[in-house]
């Protein structure tokens, strides 16, 4: 099973350190994996807070995030409402 | 420049932070990088056991993380993240199985692996444009570090273990390190980093031993054992000296000695100028320890007691009884006499070293001091209640650092009076009239210096943060230290500044950082007017003699003059030449030394 969305950066400081490091809480959490791509870019781990946070994504980019296994429909769920959340940060 | 090469009698020049001669061997305290060694793996089984070793390693690594974030207390539990983040790097593939497959691959040892990883790693974040996440960068090095040192068995060389008298030779000393050294064997510091009011300059002057920091490469010279002289008063180190070298230079140390020794027999003296003007001179400390040395030295009393170090040293915040305790014996034993308690001062440098945190982009513009205090009301709370409680017990006077304007102050006052309140519910006894006061560090408190004054009761003026946040100057930075500069123009009239607004509020006007202990500053000082200098210990009996031996109807004309002045460098040479006559020698040497080499 695969799933596939494209998610905006909301966030004043983008795709930091404590935000990458929400992420990869989350990937432990499911059997699924996840991908980030960013335009122009090669693929990276989602379960790789190196490999997020070389992404290097400041506000307002856009990335392609794929999740693949069993459980990836929760898994993009959850990622989306942590993106669309701004990793709870205020701005 | 080629690593650990000794050359006899070479001379580092660096910044003199506190006074001294030593002559002694060096313990180098290796903080920065691991020496790594290239080793080929000749068969399949050493490999597979490499690769056991290293993930040995990892787990171990992970462990002591984890450890540390459970020994981290609740109050400041929410910047825990930073170590779920270094966990995180530890088990990230770049990391963990790039190392692993290298080790497969190429068969060579885990050591020379991970360094290739970091290389890697290192070469990813260097072309990120966004210095945010670009910095990052230094945890993972952090992280390497420490699995490096698994890997190789050493640990975390803990400095409480040192069991022969050295100098502490190291790259950067943080307040961690220095609270868990055994301080009777130290003879004194030196260290690549840092500046004239770095952690390092205020344990060595609190020790009254020697110091040189910013050497910016003495940690290349210089090997465990190497012989050292330590020259404290100019800021140099000599790395191996000859024979004739070590004769010249116990001869100065006997010299000084002497001269340290007469000035100590009659610091018990007050500092009254020949025409009759007196000025209060106290001590700066940051242990109860120190107090009883202060008063020895002749202190009339504790100018600025830092609170810092009890919360540095528990792996918890301290409770209302142990800081209690501390601050009763601290007025018990300066009594008569008079103890200013900061509240805590944690965040910027301190904190974050303590906890391993890079969080802050700018520390020093961060949350710290009674912005933390804020935000933590019941840190906060504690502390001035256990402030009040020893209140009854001797003189006591509360002071506020890091104040930015009266919204704030009120606000600490505020909080301040809760807590009064509480305590006269619950019957307890405090000094009722208990001076408050507010160190005048920020410019923007300078500006505002009449409105504060209004609302206190006293105000010390903190130059060390006042000239790092007036001249932009990170005082930590080996670059730009040098630029530190209490002779610049506008210190000075922000000096006087606050000094005005003191006196037409009539209030009691302090000055508490290290240009009050710095014997050409103290020609300057005694004219504005200010009321107290608060020094470190080491420094009182000099500057009671130079007191002593100064006019002050003088200090004010040359003030005048000075005031008209527009460099730092007429300021400098203006009041050297007024006080070349008076100042004595190791004075003006150690100092206008170290001026000429920071001009050039």
């Amino acid at each position: 099973m695969e799933h596939t969305k494209r998610l905006k950066i909301n966030n004043d400081l983008g795709l930091h350190g404590r935000a990458a490091a929400k992420i990869v809480e989350l990937t432990k959490k499911y059997k699924s994996k996840l991908y980030f791509k960013k335009d122009g870019h090669q693929e990276v781990d989602g379960a790789s807070i190196l490999s997020i946070l070389t992404l290097a994504c400041p506000r307002g980019t856009e990335i392609e995030v794929r999740a693949v296994g069993k459980d990836s429909k929760e898994l993009l769920n959850e990622v989306d409402l942590l993106f669309k959340n701004r990793f709870g940060e205020k701005r | 420049m080629n690593d650990n090469a000794v050359t006899e009698g070479t001379t580092l020049k660096g910044i003199a932070v506190s006074p001294g001669i030593i002559i002694g061997r060096a313990r180098v305290v290796d903080r920065s990088q691991q020496k790594i060694i290239y080793q080929y793996l000749i068969n399949d089984e050493e490999v597979g056991r490499e690769v056991e070793r290293f993930k040995e390693a990892l787990q171990l690594t992970k462990n002591q993380i984890m450890d540390l974030k459970n020994r981290m207390s609740d109050q400041i539990k929410e910047h825990s993240f930073i170590l779920d983040a270094h966990s995180m790097i530890v088990d990230d593939t770049m990391v963990s199985d790039t190392t692993i497959n290298t080790i497969l691959e190429e068969k060579i040892n885990a050591e020379w692996a991970l360094k290739k990883s970091l290389q890697k790693i290192k070469q990813l974040f260097k072309e990120i444009d966004y210095e945010y996440i670009r910095g990052r960068i230094n945890d993972v090095e952090n992280v390497t570090e420490r699995i490096l040192r698994n890997l190789t068995g050493k640990g975390y060389e803990s400095l409480s273990k040192i069991k022969e008298k050295v100098i502490i030779v190291a790259h950067d000393l943080s307040p961690a390190d220095t609270s868990e050294l055994n301080t009777s064997m130290v003879m004194g510091f030196i260290t690549d980093m840092g500046g004239k009011t770095s952690h390092t300059a205020i344990i060595a002057q609190g020790l009254k031993i020697p110091a040189v920091v910013g050497l910016e490469s003495a940690t290349n010279y210089v090997q465990d054992g190497t012989l050292l002289i330590v020259d404290g008063y100019k800021g140099e180190v000599i790395v191996d000296p000859d024979d004739d070298i070590i004769i010249a230079y116990q001869e100065r140390k006997l010299y000084y000695d002497k001269y340290i020794s007469s000035a100590l027999r009659l610091s018990y003296l007050p500092a009254e100028t020949p025409d009759g003007y007196r000025i209060s001179i106290k001590a700066n400390i940051e242990f109860l320890e120190e107090a009883s040395a202060a008063k020895d030295y002749g202190a009339e009393g504790i100018g600025l007691y830092r609170t810092e170090y009890l919360y540095l040293m528990s792996k918890a915040v301290p409770g209302e009884e142990e800081l209690f305790q501390d601050y009763k014996q601290v007025a018990e034993i300066i009594s008569p006499d008079q103890v200013t308690i900061r509240t805590l001062d944690l965040g910027g440098d301190k904190f974050l070293s303590y906890h391993g945190f890079g969080d802050e982009v700018n520390p020093a513009l961060g949350l710290r001091a009674i912005r933390f205090c804020l935000k933590e009301p019941s840190i906060f709370k504690s502390q001035l209640r256990a402030i009040l409680r020893a209140s009854a017990y001797g003189k006591i006077r509360i002071m506020f650092p890091m104040v930015s304007g009266l919204e704030e102050l009120l606000e600490v006052k505020k909080v301040l009076h809760e807590v009064m309140k509480e305590l006269e519910k619950e019957g307890v006894k405090y000094d009722h009239s208990i001076k408050v006061g507010a160190m005048i560090e920020i410019p923007s408190a300078v500006m505002v210096a009449d409105s504060l004054a209004a609302h206190l009761d006293f105000f010390s003026i903190g130059t060390n943060d006042l000239i790092q946040y007036a001249l932009a100057i990170d005082r930590v930075n080996e670059h730009v230290a040098y630029m530190y500069d209490p002779y610049h123009p506008a210190v000075i009239r922000m000096i006087m500044q606050t000094v005005k607004a003191a006196k037409d509020n009539g209030i009691e006007v302090a000055l508490c950082g290290e240009m009050a202990g710095d014997p050409l500053c103290t020609a300057l000082l005694l004219g504005t007017g200010i009321d107290e200098l608060s020094m470190n210990t080491g420094a009182i009996p000099l500057l009671k003699k130079l007191i002593r031996s100064l006019s002050y109807e003088e200090a004010v004309e040359n003030l005048n003059e000075i005031l008209k002045l527009t460099t730092s460098k007429e300021v400098r040479e203006f009041i050297a030449k007024k006080t070349e006559t008076l100042l004595p020698e190791i004075g003006v040497e150690g100092l206008s030394l170290n001026m000429a080499t920071s001009n050039s």
